[in-house]
């Protein structure tokens, strides 16, 4: 069994929804848990279509029942687990009448998926940004923990959690420590005897507190105690939630520099531009996929005109700022990283040619990596930590509905482009239309907007024009786009820049939008 | 767009909305509103619902193609919808089978049979006068309400020339046929006249006389066939009671023991097939009739089946009780509207008897059986293609192993049987398997229907015990019409082969036809003079397996193409360089198609013109 | 890649009298290839369930009445292969040449090639090629018969409806692996299937609609295993038609798709330090020769880059 939890895999993970076509076709079941009935929710056995912004209701919900109907895994929650009895209480008021009130979700619905989640014999459970992209995004996800917990439904083959990563990179990104909190292979770096092996490593002194992720240097701009940027691979002046602001803040640095293989918006701002390889196609390196799995990528092409690899520019600045750290190729460097992490420590580049990549942990050259985590919870006793419930309360989107702003906007993608646009762009999909602010048709009439009708979209932060697209898989009340096309309708105007503490990662999800007929538009209909 | 029409399964559907016919046509497909609603958050119809629903796609096709006419792209949109169907994989289908069109065609259809039997009976002076008066095949009539096709055999060959009517766009006229045709009764029936009843039987055995000891014909003109308590009056029903007396071992034992053997053609022994069902671990399990008879030439199946429905019914239930299968499935050809409607009647009288359903005779056990129709393809005779046609897919054989027994219908143990086999079953439970084995000879047990046709005087259906020689068979059909002299029999139908006059002595059994390298294939004893226009005839068997080569396959899909050009080049004495090199290449084919071809249809397709090329048929003097 | 399991029982098969060892589960193709036989195959492809319908790849197996085909046929213990025998000689070299005599090879592989030379393929001897014609639309049931003077091919005029692809029927053998890849083994749009039957089916999307109006969602999995090049990116196309497509200048280099987080990998067909095509490799477990079209088409990026 799997479920997809706010992903829209068919469309923003295809070829991972190859695989779990492949299992359905052999009887596995699928249930889709999203507001909206997406391009892959249409495969599933049960589509549950939640109400923006109340997933924890619903997993709290299914929690309960599952506790109710006798279904908890009593074996693996005795022994491999912590806060069970806390957890309990805590889901003890979530019944399925109330689920269905908060979530709009009928509660046999519900039930049906608590028993089939609890009876399958091995169940994945998957999400995207449709978790993470919320105000309280750590909370959605321990929800979803919780109920892996109760069944068991982890650390064994086929049974498991697994946050489905949007970029090629992003787990390699926290792999090699681009984390404002981690040093390479996730080493603490407020632990002071693993900074002392990479201080003696580099030869240098790191600090000993967190840095900051992204959100919180915006808000360190807007004190001013951020006041200069150095910007590798990232958009941020069209990524960021409430676009304006951002761009306000970008532009009031006293320096930014940006190093990319675009001339991006956020270029546009720099005072310096360092134009850069393309990673995956002009430079040698690795990069680690949603499974953990690194692999090679290599270059193909000579980078056009004076852009150069992004190893070249680090050096030379360095050199710049007083350090010769010679010309490194890419393998020397991952073999300094596998001197000091441990979990990549058996994957030389001979063995990620050999056996087309290798998932971590890979603590030595005999091993042959791992296809799943967590098996040490059914170890008897359990090794290592025991895994905790966590209690985790409800709380609707940051961006209320109200009668000035009824109407509630989620984003995300769509199978032929990605992002800002930026790389998906280059290419001239057949499928690809004009950007649309999509609703359903109920809602147009119900507005009196037509088909393809230009309107004003109106938020709490700003307001655009957008064309209106009827589509099936919405309904009433809710209201889609996405933001690949920052030229053409420029939606993070529109979101909501209300971030986790802990992630750090903008309520993209769910805004709080009016829709405005334009007065004596051409062409508009009726 | 209301909630429960909202796209499934990712599919892109067609721009094209279906007529309110088109609609209501698809909604008989389904018995009962089994669909979910979906609503604004929650929906059910998935893969797995889309999985369930796909064997309705070609009684779909049929209401669409009966109410209308054709397949139009509303029509395919909106059975896509409904059914979860990817429109591509939904034409692929429609396109498949011949009595279904995806472009505009009149309402009012006549197919009429231009194959052997009927071009001996003037077939083809039909099709010119048909030319003449409406235009090429396809053409519309003059007020676009009918037009015309030319058929690949009816089965109706007994009573040629023969003509099918496909009648749609009304609730009150059903497709029909008419049997011996004229060109006058067609254009009638095409301007809008009802089908006349038939006037001839097909079964000369029963008709003035009756000759004794039939066991097959033995209820045929006898019992109203229409009538389930004239069926048991006659003995109906006590086969099944006796089978449930003795338990499902002892019935399979005796049809083990009866040495009963397949009559579609392959000659199987039909107990080791019910064993190794009733024996697989996996269920459920079903049984299904073949019933798709289109082997140019046979018509022994569409015999019973309108004579005698409630046997077949009586026997699938036996062989459901036997294997422990619930359910049945008969698929009966597309071309046969009588017999259709015969089962129809057969099963819905009995299911209110209590003979099918929840509890057979009120012995707790479950059978049913579902009726479903073909669409026009030679090839869902062949037993996986045909668990392909009612799984809804393209009727193309599948590779085997896995046999039907282990992964048939549905992928799930099946026993599969012809409708003249099952019709052997119930003698044999009523009087044991040995007593069975008693008549025909020792390897081919029991009797035998025979499809005689062509140049003899009284063509029909004949029931003989095993054994009894070619000869013969051609006595009690009246001899040679006309007096006229003898020229050659095809034995087996289009995919058996000729045999000349000299072996007129051999016995009708299977090891009897096996040792003149013929075959009994499904009982076809047609019959040609020495007017018959030889080449004619052998080049209207090459086009058949051209046409109904499903295509899978390169040996058969070019091969019979090649086979067609070659034997098109020596009729015309084209022969590149020699007609003997021709016979050679003639050779290479027929052993590629035979050695390489996925199923029986490529197989055979080499077997009859080979032989009339051997035997001088084809250019022997006379025909330089 | 999955981790080690136990190992599997291997069982014993004869092929052209050497006994070889295959794992239970494998396929007589395999043991014809533990064998070291050159086993012909056009319809197969590792990544694709078999369909078995080219029979290019049929054996001789002791106790089977007919020839099987080796590549969907499961080995057994003990069960005897001949794979050059006469009678397999003989279907090899009727199938390329019923199959050579109908479509245009000359974008089939070296191996489609090699073999046909081994096997002594005429293509001629069923006549002169007949004129080309349009195969779309044909219905099941009656033709009209030739006279037999010429031979009849799938010749017919190529499909161009859009930037991205182009199909070209007149090369197709209807090997069913582009209709597998766009359905149940991959992609799962199921935009094409074969249509019609006989010699007119062909592969076709639901009343011959052109791609863009279909499901068709670009991912050009159909081209990347199409083995006779009667599917090919518009770019390559374009490429050939202007004489500029010289694989012996291209450089493939195995790289990882830069969009999403499955860890694709792809294959950079470069030529003048230009990507001309994208494939992925068949052996990895993550795509299996399959992509999206972002992965295939989406490079362009790179490229418009050098250009401004």
């Amino acid at each position: 069994m799997v479920i997809l939890w706010g992903s829209n895999a068919r469309e923003t993970h295809p070829i991972f929804f190859h695989h779990l076509l492949k299992a359905l076709h052999s009887g596995a079941r699928l249930y889709a848990v999203d507001p909206r009935r997406t391009s892959s929710a249409q495969w599933a056995d049960v589509w549950l279509g939640l109400d923006v912004g109340t997933d924890i209701a619903l997993a709290n919900a299914v929690g309960r029942e599952i506790i109710a109907q006798g279904l908890v895994n009593q074996e693996f929650v005795e022994h491999a687990t912590t806060g069970f009895e806390d957890y309990r209480a805590a889901v003890e008021p979530c019944t399925l009448e109330q689920a269905e009130r908060i979530t709009g979700v009928p509660g046999d619905a519900i039930r049906a998926l608590a028993h089939a989640y609890a009876g399958a014999k091995n169940a994945q459970l998957c999400w995207t940004l449709g978790i993470t992209e919320h105000h309280n995004a750590v909370d959605n996800v321990l929800a979803l923990i919780n109920l892996a917990l109760l069944t068991g439904q982890v650390g064994r083959p086929g049974s498991g959690i697994n946050p489905l990563r949007g970029q090629n990179n992003v787990q390699g990104g926290g792999d090699m420590g681009a984390l404002p909190n981690k040093l390479p292979g996730f080493q603490d770096v407020q632990d002071d005897e693993l900074r002392a092996k990479f201080e003696r490593a580099w030869d240098c002194t790191i600090p000993p507190k967190n840095g900051w992720h992204l959100t919180q240097m915006f808000e360190a701009m807007e004190r001013r105690d951020l006041r200069g940027l150095y910007v590798i691979g990232e958009n941020p002046a069209q990524s960021e939630a409430d676009a304006d602001h951002a761009n306000a803040l970008l532009r009031g640095l006293d320096h930014l520099v940006v190093q990319d293989i675009f001339l991006t918006k956020t270029a546009e701002f720099a005072d310096v531009v360092l134009p850069a390889a393309a990673g995956w196609a002009e430079a040698e390196g690795t990069v680690t996929s949603s499974e953990r799995r690194v692999q090679r990528v290599r270059k193909a092409l000579d980078p056009p005109g004076e852009a150069r690899d992004d190893v070249d520019i680090l050096c030379e600045l360095a050199k710049r700022f007083g350090h010769d750290w010679g010309q490194p190729t890419a393998e020397e460097i991952w073999d300094e990283l596998r001197s000091l992490s441990p979990m990549h420590a058996g994957m030389s580049y001979a063995r990620l040619d050999a056996l087309g990549g290798i998932q971590w942990p890979c603590p030595d050259e005999d091993h042959p990596g791992s296809t799943y985590l967590h098996g040490r919870l059914w170890k008897r006793p359990a090794e290592g930590r025991l895994a905790p419930f966590s209690v985790v309360e409800d709380v609707p989107p940051a961006d209320e509905l109200t009668d000035e702003y009824p109407v509630r906007l989620t984003s995300g993608r769509r199978l032929d482009s990605y992002n800002t646009g930026v790389q998906s762009g280059g290419f001239a999909s057949p499928l690809r239309r004009p950007e649309t602010l999509d609703i359903c048709e109920a809602d147009g009439q119900r507005w009196g907007i037509a088909d393809g009708e230009r309107v004003r979209v109106h938020s709490r932060r700003g307001a655009i024009e957008m064309t209106v697209r009827y589509v099936d898989e919405l309904r009433p009340g809710l209201t889609f786009t996405t933001f690949h096309f920052p030229d053409e309708a420029e939606t993070n105007k529109l979101t909501n820049p209300a971030w986790d503490r802990r992630s750090g990662t903008a309520e993209f999800k769910a805004a709080a939008i009016r829709i405005e007929k334009l007065e004596a538009a051409v062409g508009a209909g009726g | 767009m209301p909630a429960d029409e909202r796209a499934r399964m990712d599919l892109k559907l067609l721009p094209v909305e279906a007529s309110a016919d088109e609609r209501a046509a698809v909604a008989t497909v389904f018995e009962s509103p089994s669909e979910v609603p979906n609503t604004d958050r929650v929906a059910r119809e998935g893969l797995t619902e889309a999985k369930a629903r796909r064997h309705l796609l070609l009684p779909a096709l049929h209401a669409v193609q009966k109410a209308v006419g054709w397949i139009s792209q509303g029509a395919l949109n909106e059975i896509c919808r409904r059914l979860i169907v990817p429109p591509a994989e939904a034409y692929g289908v429609a396109s498949f089978y011949a009595m279904f069109s995806t472009t505009a065609r009149a309402p009012r259809v006549a197919h009429v049979c231009d194959d052997i039997a009927c071009k001996l009976a003037g077939a083809d002076a039909m099709c010119a006068t048909f030319e003449r008066t409406i235009g090429p095949p396809g053409t519309p009539s003059a007020d676009g309400r009918a037009t015309w096709l030319r058929s690949p055999c009816l089965g109706l060959c007994e009573r040629a020339p023969a003509v099918l009517f496909q009648l749609a766009g009304s609730k009150n006229a059903d497709d029909d046929t008419i049997a011996p045709a004229t060109v006058d009764e067609i254009e009638q029936v095409l301007n809008g006249a009802t089908v006349p009843a038939p006037a001839v039987g097909s079964t000369p055995q029963t008709s003035g006389t009756r000759e004794p000891g039939l066991r097959l014909l033995r209820r045929v003109g006898v019992a109203d066939p229409t009538s389930l308590s004239a069926y048991r009056a006659a003995g109906g029903y006590d086969a099944l009671g006796r089978a449930i007396e003795i338990g499902p071992a002892q019935a399979i034992t005796e049809v083990s023991v009866s040495k009963l053997q397949g009559r579609g053609g392959a000659a199987f022994p039909t107990g080791r097939k019910w064993d190794a069902v009733a024996k697989a671990a996996e269920t459920p399990r079903y049984i299904v009739c073949n019933a798709d008879e289109s082997e140019p030439g046979t018509f022994k199946d569409r015999v019973l089946m309108e004579e005698d429905p409630f046997a077949i019914v009586e026997s699938m239930t036996i062989a459901g009780f036997a294997v422990s299968a619930e359910r049945g499935y008969l698929y009966v050809r597309g071309e046969y509207p009588l017999a259709t409607a015969r089962l129809e009647g057969a099963i819905r009288q009995c299911r209110a008897d209590g003979l099918l359903g929840a509890d057979v005779m009120g012995k707790g056990f479950v059978f049913d059986i579902e009726l479903r129709r073909g669409a026009g393809a030679y090839i869902c005779g062949e037993e996986t293609a045909l668990f392909n046609s009612i799984e809804g897919f393209r009727g193309e054989p599948r590779n085997k192993p896995p046999f039907p027994v282990e992964k048939g219908l549905f992928g799930r143990p099946t026993v599969i049987n012809n409708v003249e086999t099952l019709a052997n079953v119930l003698d044999i439970v009523l009087e044991g398997g040995a007593a069975f084995a008693g008549v025909g000879t020792d390897q081919s047990t029991g009797s035998k229907l025979f499809c005689v046709s062509g140049a003899v005087e009284r063509p029909g259906l004949y029931e003989v015990p095993f054994g009894t020689t070619l000869a013969a068979l051609l006595e009690r059909a009246g001899g040679v019409a006309e007096g006229r002299r003898l020229a050659t029999v095809l034995l087996g139908g289009a995919a058996g082969t000729f045999v000349s006059p000299a072996h007129l002595d051999t016995p009708l059994t299977f090891e009897g036809t096996r040792a003149i390298g013929a075959s009994l294939g499904s009982g076809v004893v047609m019959v040609f003079d020495e007017a018959a226009d030889m080449r004619d005839i052998v080049l209207r068997i090459a086009a058949f397996f051209r046409d109904e080569s499903c295509g899978q396959c390169v040996p058969c899909r070019v091969g019979t193409v090649r086979q067609e050009e070659l034997l098109q080049r020596l009729a015309r004495d084209g022969a590149r360089p020699s007609p003997a090199a021709e016979a050679d290449l003639l050779d290479e084919l027929a052993r590629v198609m035979r050695d390489a071809s996925i199923c029986g249809l490529g197989h055979t397709a080499a077997n009859a013109p080979q032989s009339a090329v051997t035997m001088g048929l084809f250019g022997g003097t006379g025909h330089e | 890649m999955s981790s080690q399991t136990a190992a599997t029982p291997m069982i014993d098969v004869t092929v052209d009298g050497e006994v070889v060892q295959v794992p239970e589960g494998a396929t007589l193709l395999d043991a014809c290839r533990t064998k070291g036989a050159d086993t012909p195959t056009l319809c197969y492809l590792e990544t694709l369930t078999p369909v078995n319908v080219c029979r290019v790849c049929v054996v001789e197996l002791e106790g089977s009445r007919t020839l099987v085909p080796s590549c969907s046929r499961a080995a057994y213990h003990g069960a005897v292969v001949e794979t050059d025998s006469p009678r397999v000689r003989h279907s090899r070299k009727l199938v390329l040449e019923l199959l050579a005599s109908t479509v245009d090879l000359s974008r089939a592989s070296g191996d489609v090639k090699r073999w046909m030379d081994r096997y002594d393929v005429d293509t001629a001897r069923f006549g002169p090629a007949a004129a080309p014609g349009e195969r779309d639309g044909r219905d099941p049931g009656h033709h009209h018969a030739s006279d037999g003077a010429t031979a009849e091919t799938v010749a017919q005029p190529v499909k161009i409806h859009d930037e991205m692809y182009v199909r070209d029927y007149s090369k197709c053998i209807l090997c069913y692996r582009c209709v597998e890849a766009c359905g149940e083994d991959a992609q799962n749009s199921f935009a094409i299937a074969v249509a019609g039957r006989g010699f007119d089916a062909r592969i076709s999307t639901e009343f011959d609609r052109k791609l863009d109006q279909s499901a068709c969602v670009y991912c050009g999995n159909c081209i990347g295993v199409c083995p006779t090049g009667a599917l090919v990116f518009k770019s390559e196309y374009d490429h050939r038609e202007a004489g500029t497509w010289d694989e012996a200048k291209q450089n493939v280099t195995r790289t990882v798709c830069p969009y999403c987080g499955v860890g694709c990998n792809l294959e950079l067909h470069v030529q003048a330090n230009e990507i001309v095509k994208v494939t992925s490799p068949m052996d990895h477990s993550v795509t299996q020769g399959h992509l999206c079209i972002k992965g295939r088409f989406g490079w362009q990026f790179v490229q418009n880059r050098g250009s401004e």
